[in-house]
């Protein structure tokens, strides 16, 4: 299995903090990864930088065989890449349809495409015409994803789509990524909420202080009771 | 059930800001002590508010987009009026002639080449002096500020320091009579294009694509960025337009006052920075009402108690500020 | 003791370091080396114009927020003096109320200012400030009865501070000691203390916090500094230290107008001066503010000649004529934020 996106070295400074210090790892081909790690670990800081939001001052990011660190935001967008940021970045005082119809650089909105997301996605079909900024946190989120897919995507990176969230609303949203692991995108999924990863996960990464401390398959690290203790350890049972 | 109902009643625009003006405007009847004279600063008000409008709205996008507040905007519209002198000086024949169509002749000209003119010194004002300072909040209005020097002593080199008179074209002289009542044409006038130029931005934002991209940036330009769109461009675009409006409001302005001098923009700045405030800043509705009220209660209070005319605005400003902090029409931003 | 005096906060460059002595010694014995109504005047406007801009110095170059409302304060202070002069009648306890009435104001509005619009971006800020000082300036203008509008007010001070009044018989190094000596030194030992402390400030734990502020408002506020409390307290500082120079500039001039307090253009002057004599140094403002208050008095002079020089060749004329010389000052200024933010202090301190 060849690898989408993989990270050697990356170092992010955001004035003169050094937040990211070395990180590497990989995403491989058509699979969910989950990049896990407690609170300021630096994930968001992560998906930023390989979203070119900040810029890496070292180090390599490949996506599809070219090294993107040093493209503009729109360039790595246009390459393929969805983004679904920690903050949703709904555009509150655009409808849905507005929201979507943006999101849809190549022109009018696939309907089919359109459907099918509606299938699992169901808020939107109901609130198409209502401004974003009246929806719930979980419809929110569900309108995040659904621009972040709106044309099919080779990489969706998603930032803690969970946070915040009611279980029930949760156990939708499993759902809803199952969905979405049905089509041949490749997915980076940043969590804090380990059984959400479980269930969805097929390989992992653990963050800490800015590096990566483990990486291998989540039926692994699901197995491995010790082993969650000492990369996640309380941290993780707190949050939920 | 009935939950989703409520749910799915799209609101509808927040409307009491716009209730604002006609209160304002009845509030002051009864202090005035005729009708005519109430309709005369009525629509005085509403003239100055529309001009006010055309000069503030580029910049109110401008800053709701990429969080750039140009201090050097008032210099674009002296220029813009300046530019407008130069042209319509020498075709003095041809506006002081009681033809329209000679006066137009002379007018659309002088107005274009001043939109011309200022929209490319946007361009290059963008380009040259802003860009390298994005993001940087401090260093940009240090270096807006050096460019209204520079551009203020540039006005000077070029047109000296002589305040020049500009006079009204002959047909938009004089005023409309209705019974008791007189509404100057000019003030019509400026009514007219005014409300153009909102019409057409309100089209171009909620009818177009780039509308919806500029919508959206104002909200959040790095999640625009996100989807894969060069804001930057849009930007840019924007910053023209904006800088030629500018020079539109100079020209109307100038041939308002009948004047035009090198500090005439700086003074309209501090009105256009209270009607941007006032109105949220990056939303255009919110800078037309904004300019609106202003342009009323500078007329009202000018009228009333002329001492503390502009001290009146920044007295609007800071109500409207204790009510709303954000401003009328607060833009949700990230 | 001189490391008291500066805070530890040494030049750390030869050529500064020289530089400041010589204006030092300049302003020091400036009755004596330059005699003359005009030279003193000039003496005693950059010993105003230091303080004043130092004070700058400490909410743009420190704290990293723009106020267009210095000359605000600035009149204040020397409105302040005036009004109880012109009031109250020339006496030490009517300068001492006018005094301390202005810090009073001055005080008050800069936390209400700070307290309104700080927790907001800078640049709302600047706008707010610019709002408010046009209004003050207008205000000013237009209460002709308390402040003699756009003429201003001329006052009377105790006798011992007016140019009438000899102190002894005999001159002193063949200068007359009198009131107007006086009153220089009262200016010049005024603004040399408050500029010193200003730099104890701006050296103090308080003046790191503000620089931490300006650095990273971000992290500064996951520290758990509160910035917006640090921001309205420095405001209020800059905001006093600028009333007090107002008031030594009134007693100095014993006249208080718009155009010498209030105006825009002053503000200008200010931002100018802090900017090319460099951000965040301190000493900038009294490098800038030397070589800004000399040139405005005297390279004017020679730009006139050029001017005439001149004479024929279109345009010419117009940029080098004594006016113009803010068309080459603002280029300067543009320079200088994007190449070397840290002025003509930076530029000496790198050459060593
Ligand atoms: N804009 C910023 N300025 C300074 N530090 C920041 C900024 N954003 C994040 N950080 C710091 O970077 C570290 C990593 O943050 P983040 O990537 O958001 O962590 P995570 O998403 O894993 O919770 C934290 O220590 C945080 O304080
Ligand atoms: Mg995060």
């Amino acid at each position: 299995m060849s690898n989408l996106l993989a990270l050697a070295g990356v170092n992010t400074h955001i004035g003169h903090y050094h937040i990211l210090q070395g990180v590497d790892f990989v995403v491989p081909h058509g699979g969910l990864t989950v990049l896990l790690g407690r609170n300021g670990a630096g994930k968001t800081t992560c998906l930023r930088t390989i979203m070119g939001l900040w810029k890496a001052s070292a180090g390599r990011i490949d996506f599809d065989g070219a090294d993107i660190s040093s493209r503009s935001t729109p360039a790595v967008a246009q390459l393929g890449i969805g983004y679904v940021p920690e903050s949703m970045g709904i555009f509150a005082g655009l409808t849905v349809r507005e929201n979507l119809t943006l999101a849809a650089r190549e022109g009018p909105i696939d309907t089919r495409r359109l459907d099918w997301m509606f299938g699992f996605l169901p808020a939107l079909k109901k609130f198409w015409h209502l401004p974003a900024g009246h929806l719930s946190g979980g419809q929110k989120q569900m309108l995040a994803i659904a621009r972040a897919i709106i044309e099919p995507r080779k990489l969706l990176l998603v930032d803690e789509p969970t946070k915040g969230l009611a279980p029930s609303i949760i156990a939708h949203m499993v759902e809803a990524f199952r969905e979405l692991k049905r089509t041949d995108t490749t997915i980076l999924l940043v969590e804090q909420n380990f059984d959400f990863a479980r269930a969805l996960g097929d390989t992992v990464a653990v963050m800490d202080s800015g590096r990566i401390v483990h990486s291998g398959s989540m039926r692994e690290l699901a197995d491995d009771e010790a082993q969650q203790q000492k990369l996640l350890g309380l941290s993780l049972d707190a949050h939920q | 059930m009935s939950q989703t109902k409520d749910a799915l009643r799209v609101p509808g625009p927040d409307k009491i800001p716009l209730a604002l003006i006609p209160v304002i405007a009845l509030a002051a009847l009864p202090l005035i002590p005729s009708l005519p004279t109430w309709v005369t600063l009525t629509v005085a008000g509403l003239a100055m508010g529309m001009m006010i409008f055309i000069m503030a709205s580029g910049l109110t996008l401008v800053f709701g987009l990429m969080d750039v507040m140009n201090f050097a905007h008032g210099a674009f519209i002296t220029i813009g009026a300046f530019v407008a002198t130069s042209v319509l000086l020498p075709l003095a024949g041809w506006t002081q002639t009681d033809s329209l169509w000679m006066n137009l002749a002379a007018l659309l000209p002088a107005i274009l080449a001043a939109m011309a003119v200022t929209g490319a010194l946007g361009l290059a004002f963008e380009r040259v002096i802003i860009k390298p300072v994005y993001g940087q909040h401090l260093k940009q209005i240090l270096i807006t500020m050096g460019g209204l020097i520079v551009a203020e002593q540039s006005i000077h080199v070029i047109w000296g320091p002589d305040i020049i008179a500009l006079s009204k074209p002959a047909t938009l002289r004089g005023s409309f009579i209705f019974g008791d009542i007189a509404i100057e044409k000019y003030r019509v006038l400026a009514v007219i294009v005014g409300l153009a130029v909102f019409a057409a931005m309100f089209l171009v934002l909620n009818r177009t694509r780039v509308g919806l991209l500029i919508r959206a940036g104002v909200e959040d330009s790095e999640m625009v960025e996100s989807l894969g769109y060069r804001i930057r461009r849009v930007f840019i675009g924007v910053f023209t337009a904006g800088s030629a409006l500018a020079g539109l409001g100079g020209v109307m302005w100038a041939l308002y006052q009948e004047t035009v001098n090198s500090a005439m923009g700086m003074q309209v700045m501090i009105l256009i920075f209270i009607v941007i405030i006032i109105g949220g800043l990056g939303s255009v509705g919110g800078c037309f009402i904004g300019a609106l009220l202003v342009g009323l209660v500078a007329n009202y209070v000018g009228f009333l108690a002329p001492k503390i005319a502009l001290g009146s605005n920044i007295l609007l400003m800071v109500l409207i500020l204790l009510w709303r902090p954000q401003g009328l029409y607060p833009v949700a931003k990230r | 003791m001189i490391r008291q005096l500066l805070s530890g906060d040494y030049p750390r460059s030869r050529a500064l370091t020289v530089v400041l002595l010589l204006i030092l010694a300049g302003l020091a014995l400036a009755p004596f080396v330059f005699p003359g109504t005009r030279s003193l005047d000039v003496a005693a406007k950059v010993c105003v114009f230091i303080l004043l801009v130092a004070s700058y110095d400490l909410l743009l170059g420190y704290t990293g927020i723009v106020s267009f409302a210095h000359t605000m304060f600035f009149g204040i202070g020397a409105y302040g003096i005036a009004i109880a002069a012109s009031r109250l009648g020339p006496t030490w306890g009517s300068l001492a109320l006018g005094s301390l009435a202005a810090l009073v104001c001055s005080a008050l509005l800069s936390l209400l200012i700070g307290i309104l619009s700080l927790r907001v971006k800078t640049i709302f800020f600047a706008m707010i400030t610019l709002a408010v000082a046009t209004f003050f300036a207008i205000l000013a203008s237009q209460l002709s009865g308390f402040t003699g509008g756009e003429d201003g007010l001329t006052y009377k001070l105790p006798e011992l501070l007016l140019p009438g009044t000899k102190l002894f018989e005999t001159p002193l190094f063949g200068v007359e000691i009198n009131g107007k000596i006086v009153s220089y030194y009262v200016v010049f030992f005024g603004a040399a203390m408050l500029f010193l402390a200003l730099l104890r400030v701006v050296n103090s734990p308080f003046g790191r916090v503000l620089q931490a502020i300006r650095e990273n408002d971000f992290r500064a506020e996951a520290i758990g500094y509160r910035s917006v409390i640090y921001r309205s307290v420095a405001n209020c500082v800059a905001a006093l230290a600028a009333s007090a120079a107002g008031i030594l500039y009134a007693l100095w001039l014993r006249y208080a107008g718009p155009d010498t307090t209030l105006s825009f253009d002053i503000m200008v002057d200010i931002l100018l001066i802090v900017v090319i004599g460099g951000m965040g140094t301190m000493y900038g403002a009294v490098v800038g503010a030397t070589l800004f208050v000399i040139a405005q008095n005297y390279l004017q002079d020679l730009m006139k000649l050029a001017s005439d020089a001149a004479v024929g060749i279109p345009l010419l004329p117009n940029l080098v004529h004594p006016d113009r010389w803010l068309l080459w000052l603002g280029i300067l200024f543009i320079l200088s934020v994007y190449r070397f933010p840290a002025g003509i202090v930076g530029k000496l301190r790198a050459g060593k």
